[in-house]
């Protein structure tokens, strides 16, 4: 690909800017192609890569902004504190609970819905609109809307919904739910798996359809089984969908801020990573501490990226190969 | 599908045997996706009435009155009112939450085109006229999308403080573009690679200059693709909480910040806050089914065709 555009671009080049030397021809045609990329690569680097070696500075040193007198350097001692301290260890495996229970909650039901609107019936462009309407509701007036709207144990609709089916068989007495104060983890659960299933429907429902039909028609011509057909044929080849959509909600949920802080506060051990690092700076003004939470996250995003890139890099070679 | 058959009698001697379920043979397709499935449709409809039903209850409600909110069971019947939005917009407390509103547009709108501006030649460089290594300069941008936004907002924040930019709307913008700029490269990317090559080499030897090149060639086939990478841009602008929440204030606050300050917690306030959240969640839904046909190509960062 590279020869191909090499071959469109020296013509012209030639033409314009004549040069005896050839070698500096070559260095100047390569920083004319790099050039419309700097401004974007020095940007990012100035604006994310820079505050996190910061970051890593800030995680060696003991410093609490109320007593900035006592600021020294502390070695590793955040870091210890950040494995054995009771709350942060509890936010570390929060985290990986939320994280890892969202995306595959949500990758199954998004699979379920999305293998439905592969099939064809009355109204399915609007079933599909309905069905994207979650992930396009902004995460904070979502979370506010299971917490108020659905949520609460008085006049949630859940509860509501519950009375009127329990009247419906002329019954006073219906049951009465609380998750919010009794399963608290649960209810950050179903309300993050509300908004990022439409968006792993979309991601399936884009790879069901790019899927060949003609070796589907041949292994029903073969007599195999829909279920047949869906393990060895359907699931395979979806499963770099599956993957990607994984990886992407991953990255999303992991840093995940707002369902915690309007659902729950971070109380009730639903405390993840970014929520304690948030209270640890922002409101303890343990920097250094909340630096080191911080370096954590990135080495553990680091040890899970590497797996997911390569399973992105597979998909994007492909592509790439254009 | 009936022409495509024919190949059915090759394929049997190459497909293992795993697939061939028994002696039952059928001549006829029962996958057929052109053929209409009531069973998967009730079921579909089921669950998209579900999904759908806390943003119908929430519209609901926001046209209620407080009382009728806050009833169990829901009182679905009564009556509609506009009370909600006049208290949104505060008619008896007098907290306006158009300052917020504005913020938020402002800082998502800007921080957007900043984002275009910057993506869409890098974009270039990495698709059109690719540099050597240009895998990894991608894998780069997204690695730095993959670094959670709490491993640098401390450094932000004290810099913020340091030179007096805390609760300032610019330099929100600005850390809204480096939140979303891996993501439009991959996006842009992904679109401009749908340039096709002969259309360039063409262009070329029609001797058409670079700009021309650019806006006969590039700007019609990209136009969509950068329309959708802006409208997901601004949706991801739009709704961040955690960053404005830290480096915004009284002035520079924006939507999500005012929605999280808004319930008081005291006496009814439910319908008050579907109507909040309607209306701070209106600029993304258009947004959102603007960018439908190309949403999964954009937010698959051109993964997914």
């Amino acid at each position: 690909m590279t020869t191909a555009t090499a071959r469109i671009s020296r013509p012209g080049r030639n033409a314009a800017t004549p040069s005896r030397n050839a070698r500096s021809r070559e260095r100047a045609l390569a920083w004319a192609r790099r050039a419309p990329l700097l401004p974007a690569l020095i940007f990012l680097i100035i604006v994310t890569q820079l505050p996190f070696v910061v970051t890593l500075i800030i995680s060696f040193l003991n410093w609490n902004s109320l007593s900035p007198d006592k600021t020294a350097f502390a070695g590793l001692e955040n870091y210890a504190t950040v494995l054995t301290d009771p709350d942060l260890r509890q936010a570390i495996f929060t985290t990986i609970l939320l994280t890892v229970s969202v995306v595959l909650a949500s990758l199954a039901i998004g699979l379920g819905l999305a293998l439905l609107l592969d099939k064809k019936f009355i109204g399915r462009g609007l079933a599909r609109t309905l069905l994207i309407a979650p992930f396009l509701v902004v995460p904070v007036a979502a979370a506010l809307i299971w917490k108020h709207a659905l949520l609460n144990p008085t006049y949630g609709l859940i509860n509501g919904t519950l009375t009127w089916v329990w009247s419906l068989f002329g019954s006073g007495t219906p049951p009465q739910t609380d998750i919010l104060s009794q399963a608290p983890m649960m209810a950050v659960i179903v309300s993050l798996v509300w908004q990022w299933t439409p968006f792993m429907m979309l991601i399936l429902l884009a790879g069901l359809q790019s899927r060949p039909m003609d070796t589907v028609e041949a292994a029903q011509m073969d007599g195999a089984t829909p279920w047949a057909i869906f393990r060895h044929l359907t699931l395979p080849h979806l499963r770099q969908y599956m993957e990607l959509g994984g990886l992407l909600g991953a990255i999303y949920i992991v840093q995940n801020f707002d369902a915690v802080f309007t659902l729950t506060a971070g109380g009730l051990g639903t405390a993840n990573l970014p929520y304690a690092i948030y209270q640890t700076f922002y409101f303890a003004n343990e920097y250094g501490l909340a630096s080191a939470a911080g370096v954590v996250v990135v080495i553990g995003t680091i040890i899970v990226a590497t797996f997911a890139l390569r399973t992105v890099f597979s998909l994007f070679k492909k592509e790439a190969a254009r | 599908m009936s022409t495509l058959t024919p190949a059915a009698p090759r394929r049997t001697t190459t497909r293992p045997a795993a697939f061939i379920a028994g002696p039952r043979r059928r001549g006829k397709s029962r996958m057929d996706p052109t053929r209409n499935n009531t069973a998967a449709g009730i079921g579909a409809w089921l669950l998209a009435l579900l999904f759908a039903a806390p943003v119908m209850w929430m519209i609901l409600t926001s046209f209620h009155s407080e009382n009728d909110a806050a009833t169990n069971p829901p009182s679905i019947a009564a009556n509609l009112t506009l009370d909600a939005y006049r208290e949104f917009f505060g008619e008896t407390s007098g907290v306006s939450p158009w300052p917020s509103l504005i913020n938020s547009a402002t800082a998502s709108i800007l921080s957007t085109i900043l984002v275009l501006v910057l993506a869409i030649p890098a974009a270039y460089a990495l698709s059109i006229r690719p540099v050597k290594k240009w895998t990894d300069v991608m894998f780069f941008f997204l690695s730095t999308k993959m670094m959670p936004v709490v491993a640098a907002i401390l450094p932000l924040y004290l810099f913020a403080r340091t030179v007096g930019a805390l609760d300032n709307i610019w330099f929100l913008i600005l850390i809204y573009t480096s939140m979303n700029l891996p993501i439009a490269v991959w996006m842009m990317r992904s679109f401009l690679a749908e340039v096709p090559v002969e259309m360039l080499e063409a262009a070329q030897i029609d001797g058409a200059g670079l700009l021309l090149t650019l806006r006969k060639v590039v700007a019609p086939v990209a136009m969509p693709g950068i329309a959708a990478t802006a409208l997901i841009c601004f949706i991801f602008s739009w709704n961040e909480l955690l960053l404005a929440r830290v480096l915004t204030g009284v002035v520079a606050g924006t939507a999500p910040v005012f929605l999280t300050g808004f319930v008081s917690g005291q006496g009814l306030f439910l319908a008050k806050v579907c109507a909040a959240a309607v209306v701070i969640s209106l600029p993304v839904l258009f947004a959102g089914f603007a960018a439908q046909d190309k949403l999964v190509q954009g937010l698959s960062l051109g993964a997914v065709k």
